[in-house]
């Protein structure tokens, strides 16, 4: 066995666990590294022009597909940077395994020069992370990094590396598996729990299913659809659970929550069975915890975090188990016993939610000269035939992607719904754009959003990343406008975006092609052009908007979920 | 409700706060905390009192639960269990409170492990509840310093907390 350098085991750890892309930026206390990436060429390393994005677009690219996104970052700012990033990937449970440069041992706790206590300023925002004091012990902590990140229920993980455990030497031998006395993850669901869970199912009047992220991440989807199917039953997707089921399918509600719709809130809100699966009943999901649950309703709960259980609403059946594997043994219960739930009890449910489904509450009106936001949410999602991956910032375009474009697959639509990180749309874009070159990328954006990592143009340049940046341009920080509007008598409290830049003019100068749409009938036109004629470039397209468009229906924070404002309310 | 959870987890660098920090983000309340090494020195116990609602209580549980260096979590209050803490108190004595502190710490079987002219330091060895009472017994002129090693317990017969 050849001795080895600390910075050409961890290379050779990230060949080991088949890592293709690593987003990073060099910097004094990861140099070893860098040249030991340099001596290969397995991985290619994905230069940003900020440590944030470098996590952000790892996370794009794990939130695409199954795997663990990995970021490399030097010590100090360089770790500091990449926090947004960690705590972005920790609320939405994205796999992900942070390699940090740290000053050297000798250097620890002197305020060296880059110096700050990254395992300390991280530990709140990761599953978990290590500081590797011990070259021997490097590879077994990277083979352990990935193995928590990618099990139960999964998240990021820091690894810290002071320089001189990067120069010293040992011999490399990488584990096979790991055993950890305090990290086993429950995979099976309690049966007996699963057979109560399923029996309430079938003795439903008014079922409900609402799945979030969990269905996604766990890779439960299939199961998801089948057993939906097979039950009937009407269903919604959280903000990080759409595509977990067809969204262009009659049984799909569409999103539930503070901007869900009128039918999916209000089967959330009197069904009598609620099978919860992968779903946290978040604030933005349930609206106030007190008026959700003055209601009598049976919950199920299949989650594999414990801690999600119970946690904001009491549970009657928790399932501590993996998604997929839960459902699987409900839909062999349900096969074995060639059960189905009572046709007609179904059907007097079901028209009661065409009624509500009847009020097509996410109607919109059309202006004739100027742009509504959610007519180009509707011509993208013809223009890419439902077929592009969407990443989005954080505001009303957001909600408006999320309300518009019927997401039919799982890992499709990218986007952060816990923290609620404004930037990632574009290094999501990235990421999701290296995973899937075959598949067209649509980047659904704000003025304001896309100005918070809006250097990454550069990092999409150089490695020609075909992204189309859909920018929502209505020169307002929109959802602040619209919280402002009609919570705070429209006093709009530095929400309008002043000076802003010519967009076309900033695509041109990084190299890229921008396009200004501002009348309704150039929407179409546009989209075809950017996604047909510059299929292979990446296209800025700045959409001038209507300023005062606001997103509806809307559950105000604190109201019950049948609390909901419509558009015709205003 | 007042509970005395008690963790086992991995003796490393940083598991402590991993701990203290997951009780303060969550705004989880600590009146005491203890920590030491067992006899297998790759695990330390310890032992936190707290205090909340049934539901708060589930939570703390299953949040401790979560973090990876945590291995066994168990609340000692759910059954029966002993509980101990250790308290040094140094108090003012002279003239006839000499006398008088000397009877009390006797009554509450305490030791003077300390003494000069003018001071004495009492060792107290009891629940937390009965150190209060040795400190509400004793003038509040007189203490000069307290220091206490929180609460740490353990569950009585068969019912034992290892890996």
């Amino acid at each position: 066995m050849t001795m080895m350098t600390g910075a050409e085991i961890v290379i050779r750890c990230l060949q080991e666990e088949k890592v293709e892309y690593v987003f990073g930026y060099p910097g004094g206390a990861v140099l070893h590294i860098y040249d030991a990436l340099f001596k290969q060429d397995q991985i290619k390393h994905i230069l940003v022009r900020h440590e944030q994005a470098a996590v952000h677009a790892a996370d794009g690219l794990a939130r695409s597909s199954y795997k663990v996104g990995v970021a490399l970052v030097t010590s100090g700012p360089g770790a500091t940077n990449a926090v947004t990033g960690i705590a972005t990937a920790y609320m939405d449970s994205v796999p992900l395994v942070v390699i940090s440069g740290q000053v050297p041992n000798a250097y620890i706790g002197q305020d060296a020069f880059q110096e700050c206590d990254t395992v300390g300023i991280t530990r709140p925002c990761v599953k978990h992370n290590f500081l590797v004091n011990d070259v021997h012990q490097l590879a077994v902590t990277i083979k352990k990094a990935f193995y928590i990140a990618n099990s139960g229920r999964p998240g990021p993980v820091v690894v810290d590396i002071p320089k001189d455990v990067t120069a010293a030497k040992c011999k490399f031998e990488y584990p096979e598996t790991i055993q950890m006395r305090s990290y086993n993850p429950v995979i099976k669901g309690h049966l007996g729990q699963i057979k109560k869970a399923v029996h309430m199912l079938l003795e439903a009047k008014r079922p409900m299913i609402y799945t979030g992220g969990g269905v996604i991440l766990s890779n439960g989807a299939d199961q998801l659809t089948r057993l939906t199917r097979r039950l009937g039953f009407p269903i919604t997707n959280t903000l990080m659970g759409l595509g977990a089921y067809p969204g262009t399918d009659r049984q799909f509600l569409g999103m539930p929550g503070m901007h869900g719709t009128v039918e999916a809130n209000l089967a959330m809100q009197h069904c009598d069975v609620l099978l919860a699966i992968g779903a946290r009943f978040d604030d933005r999901v349930i609206g106030n915890p007190e008026n959700f649950s003055s209601l009598p309703r049976k919950i199920i709960h299949v989650d594999i975090d414990p801690s999600s259980i119970s946690k904001r609403v009491k549970v009657d059946v928790p399932i501590v188990g993996n998604v997929p594997d839960v459902l699987d043994e409900m839909l062999r219960l349900l096969e074995a016993g060639n059960a189905s739930p009572d046709s007609g009890v179904l059907a007097a449910w079901w028209q009661e939610i065409e009624e509500w489904r009847a009020k097509q509450c996410m109607k919109y009106r059309m202006k004739k000269s100027i742009i509504m936001p959610q007519y180009v949410m509707e011509r993208l999602y013809e223009v890419t035939g439902g077929k592009a991956i969407v990443t989005s910032d954080v505001g009303q375009h957001q909600m408006w992607a999320a309300q518009y474009y019927k997401f039919d697959e799982p890992r499709r639509w990218l986007n952060s719904g816990g923290l609620g990180t404004m930037g990632v749309g574009l290094p999501y874009a990235m990421g999701a754009a290296l995973q899937h070159p075959e598949m067209a990328i649509a980047c659904v954006t704000g003025e304001g959003s896309i100005q918070m990592c809006i250097q990454e143009l550069s990092t999409a340049k150089q490695f020609r990343l075909p992204i189309k940046i859909i920018n929502l341009n209505n020169r307002y920080l929109g959802m602040v406008r619209q919280w402002q509007e009609m919570f705070y008598g429209s006093r709009y409290a530095e929400s309008y975006m002043d000076s802003l830049p010519d967009f076309v003019k900033l695509a041109e100068a990084y190299g890229h092609v921008g396009m200004r749409i501002d009348k309704p009938e150039d929407v179409e036109p546009a989209l075809r052009k950017a996604f047909i004629d510059h299929k292979d470039d990446l296209v800025f397209m700045d959409f001038i908007t209507d300023q005062k468009a606001n997103v509806f229906p809307m559950v105000a924070a604190g109201k019950g979920l049948a609390d909901m404002i419509l558009t015709e309310d205003l | 409700m007042r509970h005395i959870i008690s963790i086992l987890l991995e003796n490393e660098a940083g598991a402590l706060s991993r701990v203290a920090g997951l009780f303060s983000a969550r705004a989880y309340n600590i009146e005491t905390l203890t920590v030491a090494p067992t006899e297998d020195t790759s695990l330390s116990r310890l032992t936190i009192v707290t205090s909340g609602t049934d539901a708060v209580i589930e939570q703390i549980t299953k949040q401790l639960n979560k973090l990876i260096d945590v291995i066994k979590v168990v609340d000692l209050s759910e059954a029966a269990h002993i509980e101990r803490e250790l308290m040094l108190i140094k108090v003012r004595a002279t003239g006839k409170d000499r006398e008088e502190l000397k009877r009390l710490a006797d009554i509450f079987r305490g030791h003077i492990i300390d003494v000069t002219e003018s001071t004495y330091v009492v060792e107290l060895t009891a629940s937390g509840a009965k150190l209060d009472s040795f400190i509400q017994a004793i003038d509040a002129g007189l203490i000069l310093e307290t220091v206490r090693t929180g609460v740490c317990g353990i569950g009585r017969g068969e019912r034992i907390l290892k890996v």
